[in-house]
Protein backbone atom coordinates (compact mmCIF):
# COMPACT_ATOMS: atom_id res chain seq x y z
CA UNK A 1 0.00 0.00 0.00
CA UNK A 2 3.01 2.29 -0.35
CA UNK A 3 1.41 4.38 -2.80
CA UNK A 4 -1.54 5.53 -1.00
CA UNK A 5 -1.92 8.59 1.80
CA UNK A 6 -1.85 8.49 5.09
CA UNK A 7 -4.13 10.17 7.62
CA UNK A 8 -3.30 11.83 10.51
CA UNK A 9 -4.85 9.20 12.89
CA UNK A 10 -3.01 6.29 11.29
CA UNK A 11 -1.16 5.18 14.04
CA UNK A 12 -4.12 5.55 15.80
CA UNK A 13 -5.64 2.55 13.57
CA UNK A 14 -3.13 0.32 13.48
CA UNK A 15 -2.37 0.47 17.55
CA UNK A 16 -6.66 0.06 17.71
CA UNK A 17 -6.14 -3.03 15.55
CA UNK A 18 -7.59 -1.18 12.50
CA UNK A 19 -7.67 -3.92 9.88
CA UNK A 20 -6.47 -0.85 6.74
CA UNK A 21 -7.46 -1.25 3.40
CA UNK A 22 -7.28 1.14 0.30
CA UNK A 23 -9.92 3.57 0.16
CA UNK A 24 -10.51 6.57 -2.32
CA UNK A 25 -6.47 6.71 -2.91
CA UNK A 26 -5.69 6.69 1.09
CA UNK A 27 -5.27 3.54 3.59
CA UNK A 28 -8.53 3.44 5.29
CA UNK A 29 -9.77 1.36 8.49
CA UNK A 30 -12.53 -1.11 7.49
CA UNK A 31 -13.44 -2.50 10.84
CA UNK A 32 -11.76 -3.04 14.09
CA UNK A 33 -11.28 -6.25 15.99
CA UNK A 34 -15.24 -6.07 17.17
CA UNK A 35 -15.92 -6.34 13.18
CA UNK A 36 -18.80 -4.92 10.92
CA UNK A 37 -21.61 -6.24 12.66
CA UNK A 38 -20.53 -5.11 16.53
CA UNK A 39 -19.53 -1.80 15.29
CA UNK A 40 -22.65 -1.47 13.67
CA UNK A 41 -24.91 -1.94 16.16
CA UNK A 42 -22.53 -0.53 19.12
CA UNK A 43 -23.26 2.92 17.11
CA UNK A 44 -26.94 2.48 17.16
CA UNK A 45 -27.01 1.97 20.84
CA UNK A 46 -24.69 3.97 22.19
CA UNK A 47 -21.56 6.13 20.06
CA UNK A 48 -18.95 5.25 17.14
CA UNK A 49 -16.47 7.32 16.49
CA UNK A 50 -15.36 7.58 12.76
CA UNK A 51 -12.45 8.80 11.02
CA UNK A 52 -13.66 10.58 7.96
CA UNK A 53 -10.57 12.69 7.59
CA UNK A 54 -10.43 11.04 3.48
CA UNK A 55 -13.02 13.61 3.08
CA UNK A 56 -12.70 17.05 1.39
CA UNK A 57 -13.05 20.49 3.73
CA UNK A 58 -12.79 23.81 1.79
CA UNK A 59 -13.72 27.31 2.93
CA UNK A 60 -15.00 29.51 0.87
CA UNK A 61 -14.16 33.17 1.51
CA UNK A 62 -15.76 35.92 -0.59
CA UNK A 63 -13.92 38.42 -2.36
CA UNK A 64 -16.96 41.45 -1.33
CA UNK A 65 -20.16 40.17 0.32
CA UNK A 66 -21.39 36.61 1.60
CA UNK A 67 -24.92 37.27 -0.74
CA UNK A 68 -22.37 37.75 -4.13
CA UNK A 69 -21.07 33.92 -2.79
CA UNK A 70 -24.19 32.43 -2.42
CA UNK A 71 -25.64 33.47 -5.46
CA UNK A 72 -23.06 32.04 -7.18
CA UNK A 73 -23.01 28.76 -5.39
CA UNK A 74 -26.48 28.17 -6.47
CA UNK A 75 -25.73 28.86 -10.63
CA UNK A 76 -23.37 25.42 -9.40
CA UNK A 77 -26.49 23.93 -7.29
CA UNK A 78 -30.27 23.49 -7.71
CA UNK A 79 -30.24 24.69 -3.81
CA UNK A 80 -30.81 27.57 -1.88
CA UNK A 81 -27.85 29.07 -0.23
CA UNK A 82 -29.03 32.56 -0.06
CA UNK A 83 -31.66 31.21 2.29
CA UNK A 84 -29.11 29.37 4.73
CA UNK A 85 -28.65 31.01 7.61
CA UNK A 86 -25.38 32.05 10.12
CA UNK A 87 -24.56 28.61 11.89
CA UNK A 88 -26.38 26.20 9.80
CA UNK A 89 -25.51 23.87 7.79
CA UNK A 90 -27.48 22.17 4.58
CA UNK A 91 -26.96 19.25 2.32
CA UNK A 92 -26.36 20.57 -1.62
CA UNK A 93 -25.39 18.84 -5.27
CA UNK A 94 -23.11 19.94 -7.78
CA UNK A 95 -25.53 19.50 -11.13
CA UNK A 96 -23.84 19.08 -14.93
CA UNK A 97 -25.82 20.48 -17.97
CA UNK A 98 -27.62 17.17 -18.58
CA UNK A 99 -29.00 17.40 -14.66
CA UNK A 100 -26.63 14.65 -13.46
CA UNK A 101 -24.91 14.70 -10.16
CA UNK A 102 -21.49 15.77 -10.02
CA UNK A 103 -20.96 15.18 -6.24
CA UNK A 104 -23.13 15.60 -3.14
CA UNK A 105 -21.67 17.43 -0.03
CA UNK A 106 -22.47 19.41 2.96
CA UNK A 107 -21.89 23.34 3.00
CA UNK A 108 -22.33 25.85 6.25
CA UNK A 109 -22.51 29.74 6.30
CA UNK A 110 -20.21 30.23 8.83
CA UNK A 111 -21.03 34.44 8.66
CA UNK A 112 -18.02 35.50 6.84
CA UNK A 113 -17.55 32.29 4.99
CA UNK A 114 -18.61 29.15 3.64
CA UNK A 115 -17.32 25.65 4.78
CA UNK A 116 -18.24 22.40 2.71
CA UNK A 117 -17.43 19.30 3.17
CA UNK A 118 -17.44 17.00 -0.10
CA UNK A 119 -16.55 13.28 -0.95
CA UNK A 120 -12.91 11.78 -0.91
CA UNK A 121 -13.48 10.70 -4.34
CA UNK A 122 -14.03 13.87 -5.86
CA UNK A 123 -12.61 16.35 -3.81
CA UNK A 124 -9.98 16.88 -7.02
CA UNK A 125 -12.58 17.34 -9.03
CA UNK A 126 -14.66 19.32 -6.40
CA UNK A 127 -11.81 21.88 -5.82
CA UNK A 128 -10.98 22.62 -9.69
CA UNK A 129 -14.85 22.83 -10.35
CA UNK A 130 -15.27 25.75 -7.39
CA UNK A 131 -12.03 27.24 -8.50
CA UNK A 132 -13.35 27.18 -11.73
CA UNK A 133 -16.65 28.98 -11.45
CA UNK A 134 -16.29 31.05 -8.31
CA UNK A 135 -12.78 32.70 -8.29
CA UNK A 136 -14.31 35.71 -8.96
CA UNK A 137 -15.90 36.25 -6.28
CA UNK A 138 -14.21 33.92 -3.58
CA UNK A 139 -10.93 32.39 -2.59
CA UNK A 140 -10.81 28.60 -2.10
CA UNK A 141 -8.84 27.44 0.35
CA UNK A 142 -8.56 23.54 0.84
CA UNK A 143 -8.41 22.36 4.11
CA UNK A 144 -6.02 19.70 3.06
CA UNK A 145 -4.08 19.19 6.50
CA UNK A 146 -7.58 19.06 8.68
CA UNK A 147 -8.82 15.66 9.85
CA UNK A 148 -12.33 15.09 10.23
CA UNK A 149 -14.26 12.80 12.68
CA UNK A 150 -17.27 12.12 13.31
CA UNK A 151 -19.05 10.66 16.82
CA UNK A 152 -22.85 8.95 15.93
CA UNK A 153 -25.44 7.56 17.84
CA UNK A 154 -27.72 8.11 20.88
CA UNK A 155 -24.52 8.71 23.43
CA UNK A 156 -22.62 11.11 20.90
CA UNK A 157 -23.82 14.44 22.93
CA UNK A 158 -22.99 13.06 26.37
CA UNK A 159 -19.34 12.04 25.25
CA UNK A 160 -18.79 15.27 22.73
CA UNK A 161 -20.33 17.64 25.64
CA UNK A 162 -17.79 15.94 28.49
CA UNK A 163 -15.08 17.86 26.18
CA UNK A 164 -16.75 20.79 24.66
CA UNK A 165 -20.32 21.39 26.87
CA UNK A 166 -21.30 23.56 24.38
CA UNK A 167 -21.97 21.65 21.75
CA UNK A 168 -25.43 20.21 23.81
CA UNK A 169 -27.67 23.27 22.93
CA UNK A 170 -27.08 22.55 19.19
CA UNK A 171 -29.75 21.19 16.82
CA UNK A 172 -29.68 18.84 13.75
CA UNK A 173 -27.81 20.44 10.61
CA UNK A 174 -25.89 23.21 13.17
CA UNK A 175 -22.99 24.21 12.96
CA UNK A 176 -20.67 25.81 15.23
CA UNK A 177 -16.58 26.90 16.25
CA UNK A 178 -15.34 26.25 19.53
CA UNK A 179 -12.14 26.78 21.05
CA UNK A 180 -11.01 23.43 22.44
CA UNK A 181 -7.75 22.35 24.60
CA UNK A 182 -7.93 20.11 21.15
CA UNK A 183 -7.36 23.36 19.21
CA UNK A 184 -10.40 25.09 17.05
CA UNK A 185 -12.71 22.67 16.34
CA UNK A 186 -15.36 22.67 13.71
CA UNK A 187 -18.64 21.25 14.55
CA UNK A 188 -21.40 20.49 13.10
CA UNK A 189 -24.61 18.49 14.65
CA UNK A 190 -25.09 15.53 11.69
CA UNK A 191 -23.32 12.67 10.30
CA UNK A 192 -24.01 9.91 7.68
CA UNK A 193 -25.72 7.02 9.92
CA UNK A 194 -29.38 7.93 10.61
CA UNK A 195 -28.25 8.66 14.23
CA UNK A 196 -28.10 11.86 16.47
CA UNK A 197 -24.21 13.04 16.11
CA UNK A 198 -21.46 15.41 15.28
CA UNK A 199 -19.04 15.79 12.38
CA UNK A 200 -15.99 17.67 13.82
CA UNK A 201 -13.00 19.09 12.03
CA UNK A 202 -9.96 19.49 14.03
CA UNK A 203 -6.37 20.24 13.37
CA UNK A 204 -3.55 17.28 12.84
CA UNK A 205 -2.32 18.28 16.12
CA UNK A 206 -4.92 17.73 18.16
CA UNK A 207 -6.91 14.91 16.30
CA UNK A 208 -5.39 12.25 17.80
CA UNK A 209 -5.81 13.44 21.41
CA UNK A 210 -9.07 14.27 20.56
CA UNK A 211 -9.56 10.69 19.22
CA UNK A 212 -7.65 9.11 22.20
CA UNK A 213 -10.32 11.24 24.67
CA UNK A 214 -13.59 9.97 22.92
CA UNK A 215 -12.23 6.65 22.85
CA UNK A 216 -11.56 6.74 26.41
CA UNK A 217 -15.00 7.14 27.22
CA UNK A 218 -16.78 3.54 27.97
CA UNK A 219 -19.61 4.65 25.60
CA UNK A 220 -17.77 5.31 22.48
CA UNK A 221 -15.69 2.49 20.01
CA UNK A 222 -13.64 3.04 16.93
CA UNK A 223 -16.08 2.54 13.82
CA UNK A 224 -14.62 1.06 10.44
CA UNK A 225 -15.46 2.13 6.84
CA UNK A 226 -17.51 -1.59 6.75
CA UNK A 227 -20.46 -0.31 9.29
CA UNK A 228 -20.71 3.31 8.02
CA UNK A 229 -21.61 1.75 4.53
CA UNK A 230 -24.20 -0.71 6.55
CA UNK A 231 -25.37 2.55 8.83
CA UNK A 232 -25.86 4.92 5.94
CA UNK A 233 -27.79 2.11 3.69
CA UNK A 234 -30.04 1.21 6.46
CA UNK A 235 -30.76 4.79 6.90
CA UNK A 236 -31.19 5.48 2.95
CA UNK A 237 -28.25 7.74 2.23
CA UNK A 238 -26.75 7.61 -1.09
CA UNK A 239 -22.92 6.94 -1.74
CA UNK A 240 -21.32 8.89 -4.47
CA UNK A 241 -20.35 6.93 -7.44
CA UNK A 242 -22.74 3.82 -6.49
CA UNK A 243 -26.17 5.48 -5.94
CA UNK A 244 -25.66 8.42 -7.63
CA UNK A 245 -23.50 10.07 -10.58
CA UNK A 246 -23.62 11.64 -13.36
CA UNK A 247 -26.30 9.25 -15.18
CA UNK A 248 -28.91 10.15 -12.40
CA UNK A 249 -30.34 13.12 -11.62
CA UNK A 250 -31.43 14.51 -8.11
CA UNK A 251 -35.12 13.94 -8.64
CA UNK A 252 -34.43 10.04 -10.05
CA UNK A 253 -32.45 9.64 -7.15
CA UNK A 254 -35.20 11.06 -4.72
CA UNK A 255 -33.36 13.93 -3.63
CA UNK A 256 -36.44 16.55 -4.13
CA UNK A 257 -35.80 17.40 -0.66
CA UNK A 258 -32.81 18.86 -1.20
CA UNK A 259 -34.28 21.33 -3.73
CA UNK A 260 -35.94 24.45 -1.73
CA UNK A 261 -38.99 26.02 -3.00
CA UNK A 262 -37.22 29.11 -4.03
CA UNK A 263 -35.11 27.21 -6.86
CA UNK A 264 -38.35 25.41 -7.96
CA UNK A 265 -40.71 26.53 -10.83
CA UNK A 266 -42.18 29.55 -9.12
CA UNK A 267 -39.48 29.94 -6.60
CA UNK A 268 -38.09 33.48 -6.07
CA UNK A 269 -34.76 32.19 -7.52
CA UNK A 270 -36.04 29.54 -9.93
CA UNK A 271 -33.83 27.36 -12.18
CA UNK A 272 -30.60 29.02 -12.94
CA UNK A 273 -28.49 25.54 -11.60
CA UNK A 274 -26.85 23.37 -14.11
CA UNK A 275 -29.29 21.38 -15.72
CA UNK A 276 -32.31 23.00 -14.65
CA UNK A 277 -34.41 22.04 -17.74
CA UNK A 278 -34.48 18.60 -16.71
CA UNK A 279 -34.67 18.88 -12.87
CA UNK A 280 -37.49 20.85 -13.01
CA UNK A 281 -38.95 19.18 -15.78
CA UNK A 282 -38.56 15.68 -13.95
CA UNK A 283 -40.07 17.56 -10.72
CA UNK A 284 -42.89 18.75 -13.11
CA UNK A 285 -43.87 15.47 -14.65
CA UNK A 286 -42.05 12.59 -12.20
CA UNK A 287 -38.90 11.29 -13.53
CA UNK A 288 -38.91 8.27 -15.68
CA UNK A 289 -37.49 6.04 -13.05
CA UNK A 290 -36.77 6.20 -9.18
CA UNK A 291 -34.12 5.04 -6.64
CA UNK A 292 -36.57 2.81 -4.37
CA UNK A 293 -35.45 1.08 -1.02
CA UNK A 294 -35.87 -2.84 -1.73
CA UNK A 295 -36.45 -5.51 0.86
CA UNK A 296 -35.07 -9.05 -0.35
CA UNK A 297 -37.64 -11.94 0.49
CA UNK A 298 -34.89 -14.63 1.71
CA UNK A 299 -31.63 -13.82 3.82
CA UNK A 300 -29.38 -13.45 0.89
CA UNK A 301 -28.43 -10.14 0.40
CA UNK A 302 -28.58 -8.57 -2.78
CA UNK A 303 -25.70 -6.85 -3.65
CA UNK A 304 -24.77 -3.93 -6.13
CA UNK A 305 -25.06 -4.85 -9.14
CA UNK A 306 -27.73 -7.46 -8.93
CA UNK A 307 -29.85 -6.77 -11.87
CA UNK A 308 -33.45 -6.32 -11.16
CA UNK A 309 -36.59 -7.89 -13.49
CA UNK A 310 -40.42 -7.53 -13.47
CA UNK A 311 -42.24 -10.57 -12.21
CA UNK A 312 -43.08 -11.26 -15.66
CA UNK A 313 -39.19 -11.11 -16.79
CA UNK A 314 -38.72 -7.45 -17.65
CA UNK A 315 -35.77 -5.93 -17.00
CA UNK A 316 -35.83 -2.74 -14.81
CA UNK A 317 -32.54 -1.70 -13.52
CA UNK A 318 -29.66 -2.96 -10.95
CA UNK A 319 -29.02 -2.67 -6.84
CA UNK A 320 -26.72 0.52 -6.17
CA UNK A 321 -25.93 -0.53 -2.95
CA UNK A 322 -26.95 -3.36 -0.96
CA UNK A 323 -25.79 -6.15 2.14
CA UNK A 324 -26.99 -7.32 5.70
CA UNK A 325 -28.83 -4.38 7.49
CA UNK A 326 -27.81 -5.49 11.24
CA UNK A 327 -30.42 -3.17 12.91
CA UNK A 328 -32.89 -4.76 10.70
CA UNK A 329 -31.60 -8.19 10.43
CA UNK A 330 -32.68 -8.77 7.31
CA UNK A 331 -30.91 -8.14 4.11
CA UNK A 332 -31.62 -4.35 2.54
CA UNK A 333 -30.66 -2.73 -0.86
CA UNK A 334 -31.54 0.17 -2.79
CA UNK A 335 -31.50 0.47 -6.48
CA UNK A 336 -33.04 2.22 -9.71
CA UNK A 337 -36.52 0.91 -11.39
CA UNK A 338 -39.13 2.53 -14.19
CA UNK A 339 -41.42 4.50 -12.54
CA UNK A 340 -44.09 2.26 -13.22
CA UNK A 341 -42.21 -0.54 -10.78
CA UNK A 342 -41.31 2.00 -8.02
CA UNK A 343 -44.33 2.09 -5.63
CA UNK A 344 -44.01 0.78 -2.19
CA UNK A 345 -45.04 -2.80 -2.18
CA UNK A 346 -44.34 -3.37 -5.73
CA UNK A 347 -43.19 -7.22 -6.14
CA UNK A 348 -39.94 -7.52 -8.45
CA UNK A 349 -37.03 -10.11 -8.67
CA UNK A 350 -33.39 -9.47 -8.38
CA UNK A 351 -31.22 -12.24 -9.84
CA UNK A 352 -28.73 -13.69 -7.13
CA UNK A 353 -26.00 -16.36 -8.59
CA UNK A 354 -28.13 -16.75 -11.63
CA UNK A 355 -31.50 -17.37 -9.31
CA UNK A 356 -34.25 -14.55 -9.83
CA UNK A 357 -35.69 -14.14 -6.26
CA UNK A 358 -38.30 -12.36 -4.73
CA UNK A 359 -37.74 -8.70 -3.26
CA UNK A 360 -40.35 -5.72 -2.40
CA UNK A 361 -40.50 -2.21 -2.73
CA UNK A 362 -40.04 -0.27 0.37
CA UNK A 363 -39.97 2.43 2.05
CA UNK A 364 -36.93 4.41 3.07
CA UNK A 365 -35.18 4.58 5.84
CA UNK A 366 -35.01 0.75 6.45
CA UNK A 367 -34.16 1.54 10.04
CA UNK A 368 -35.88 4.66 11.83
CA UNK A 369 -33.84 7.85 11.84
CA UNK A 370 -32.88 9.45 15.30
CA UNK A 371 -32.03 13.39 14.59
CA UNK A 372 -31.78 16.10 17.04
CA UNK A 373 -34.42 18.43 15.97
CA UNK B 1 -8.17 -33.22 10.46
CA UNK B 2 -7.18 -32.45 6.97
CA UNK B 3 -7.18 -29.27 5.49
CA UNK B 4 -7.23 -27.86 2.41
CA UNK B 5 -5.51 -24.51 0.39
CA UNK B 6 -9.07 -22.99 0.48
CA UNK B 7 -9.46 -22.86 4.31
CA UNK B 8 -11.49 -25.86 4.58
CA UNK B 9 -11.12 -28.63 7.31
CA UNK B 10 -12.19 -32.17 6.46
CA UNK B 11 -13.20 -34.54 9.37
CA UNK B 12 -13.48 -38.03 8.66
CA UNK B 13 -16.97 -39.41 10.60
CA UNK B 14 -17.29 -43.39 9.98
CA UNK B 15 -17.64 -43.71 6.31
CA UNK B 16 -18.60 -39.96 5.74
CA UNK B 17 -16.22 -36.65 4.83
CA UNK B 18 -17.34 -33.66 7.41
CA UNK B 19 -16.51 -29.83 5.61
CA UNK B 20 -16.22 -26.64 7.21
CA UNK B 21 -14.46 -23.53 7.26
CA UNK B 22 -11.26 -22.89 9.18
CA UNK B 23 -11.32 -20.31 12.15
CA UNK B 24 -8.80 -18.30 10.13
CA UNK B 25 -11.36 -18.11 6.91
CA UNK B 26 -14.16 -17.35 9.06
CA UNK B 27 -12.47 -13.94 10.99
CA UNK B 28 -11.02 -13.07 7.57
CA UNK B 29 -14.56 -13.29 6.15
CA UNK B 30 -16.26 -11.62 9.09
CA UNK B 31 -19.67 -12.02 10.14
CA UNK B 32 -21.55 -14.63 8.30
CA UNK B 33 -24.83 -13.47 7.41
CA UNK B 34 -26.32 -15.87 4.93
CA UNK B 35 -25.22 -19.59 4.35
CA UNK B 36 -26.70 -21.34 1.06
CA UNK B 37 -26.34 -25.04 1.27
CA UNK B 38 -26.54 -27.85 -1.49
CA UNK B 39 -28.98 -30.30 -1.92
CA UNK B 40 -28.55 -33.45 -0.25
CA UNK B 41 -28.01 -36.55 -2.41
CA UNK B 42 -26.52 -34.44 -5.28
CA UNK B 43 -22.91 -35.66 -6.47
CA UNK B 44 -20.33 -33.27 -7.26
CA UNK B 45 -16.95 -32.81 -8.42
CA UNK B 46 -13.88 -31.60 -6.62
CA UNK B 47 -13.33 -28.17 -7.04
CA UNK B 48 -17.31 -27.36 -7.36
CA UNK B 49 -19.27 -24.58 -5.99
CA UNK B 50 -21.25 -26.01 -3.68
CA UNK B 51 -21.92 -23.55 -0.87
CA UNK B 52 -22.18 -19.81 -0.95
CA UNK B 53 -21.34 -17.72 2.43
CA UNK B 54 -22.11 -14.43 2.61
CA UNK B 55 -20.77 -12.20 4.94
CA UNK B 56 -21.27 -8.47 6.10
CA UNK B 57 -18.38 -7.99 3.61
CA UNK B 58 -18.96 -10.12 0.45
CA UNK B 59 -19.60 -13.25 -1.02
CA UNK B 60 -17.70 -16.39 -1.23
CA UNK B 61 -17.53 -20.10 -2.26
CA UNK B 62 -17.10 -23.06 -0.78
CA UNK B 63 -15.86 -25.73 -3.12
CA UNK B 64 -16.29 -29.75 -2.90
CA UNK B 65 -12.53 -31.11 -1.33
CA UNK B 66 -12.90 -33.82 -3.61
CA UNK B 67 -15.43 -36.11 -5.70
CA UNK B 68 -18.48 -37.40 -3.92
CA UNK B 69 -22.16 -37.10 -3.09
CA UNK B 70 -23.92 -34.61 -0.42
CA UNK B 71 -25.59 -36.98 1.91
CA UNK B 72 -26.31 -34.03 4.78
CA UNK B 73 -26.32 -30.52 5.32
CA UNK B 74 -26.61 -28.42 8.44
CA UNK B 75 -29.49 -27.04 8.28
CA UNK B 76 -28.44 -24.84 11.49
CA UNK B 77 -26.56 -22.42 9.66
CA UNK B 78 -29.56 -21.79 7.27
CA UNK B 79 -31.55 -20.19 10.87
CA UNK B 80 -27.76 -19.07 12.45
CA UNK B 81 -25.44 -18.50 9.68
CA UNK B 82 -23.52 -16.57 13.19
CA UNK B 83 -22.58 -20.14 13.98
CA UNK B 84 -19.74 -20.14 11.20
CA UNK B 85 -18.24 -17.08 13.39
CA UNK B 86 -19.18 -18.88 16.95
CA UNK B 87 -17.89 -22.49 16.34
CA UNK B 88 -16.37 -22.62 13.17
CA UNK B 89 -14.42 -25.70 13.84
CA UNK B 90 -17.21 -27.55 15.34
CA UNK B 91 -20.94 -27.27 15.18
CA UNK B 92 -20.59 -25.01 11.94
CA UNK B 93 -19.67 -27.89 9.81
CA UNK B 94 -21.16 -27.23 6.15
CA UNK B 95 -21.62 -30.78 4.66
CA UNK B 96 -21.52 -34.62 4.57
CA UNK B 97 -20.05 -35.63 1.44
CA UNK B 98 -19.80 -40.17 0.94
CA UNK B 99 -16.55 -40.56 -1.05
CA UNK B 100 -15.11 -43.65 -2.83
CA UNK B 101 -11.84 -43.55 -1.50
CA UNK B 102 -10.87 -42.26 1.89
CA UNK B 103 -7.21 -42.30 0.95
CA UNK B 104 -7.67 -39.54 -1.26
CA UNK B 105 -7.84 -37.56 2.38
CA UNK B 106 -3.80 -37.79 2.48
CA UNK B 107 -3.37 -34.94 -0.23
CA UNK B 108 -4.71 -32.83 1.65
CA UNK B 109 -2.77 -30.89 4.83
CA UNK B 110 -2.19 -31.70 8.40
CA UNK B 111 -2.96 -29.47 10.83
CA UNK B 112 0.66 -28.48 10.70
CA UNK B 113 1.31 -27.64 7.29
CA UNK B 114 -2.15 -25.65 7.26
CA UNK B 115 -0.72 -23.68 10.21
CA UNK B 116 2.89 -23.43 8.03
CA UNK B 117 0.30 -22.23 4.95
CA UNK B 118 -1.21 -19.26 7.28
CA UNK B 119 1.63 -18.19 8.80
Amino acid sequence: MSDLLRLPLHELHVGLGGKMVPFAGYEMPVQYPAGVMKEHLHTRAAAGLFDVSHMGQVILRPRADMADLALALERLMPVDVLGLGQGRQRYGLFTDDTGGILDDLMFANRGNHFFLVVNAARKGHDFAHLQRHLAEVATVEVQGERALLALQGPLAEAALSRLEPGVAAMKFMDSAIFLTEFGEIWVSRSGYTGEDGFEISVHPGGATELARALLAMEEVLPIGLGARDSLRLEAGLCLYGHDIDETTSPVEAGLTWAIQKARRAGGAREGGFPGAARILGELDEGPERLRVGLRPAGRAPMREGTALYATDGTPLGAVTSGGFGPSVGEPVAMGYVPAAHAAIGSALEGEVRGKRLPVTVAAMPFHPTHYKR
Amino acid sequence: MKFTKEHEWLRVEGDLVVVGITEHAAEALGDVVFVELPEPETVVAAGSEVCVIESVKAASDILAPVEGEIVAVNEKLSDNPGLVNEDPMGDAWFFKMKIDDLAVLDDFMDEDEYKDMIG
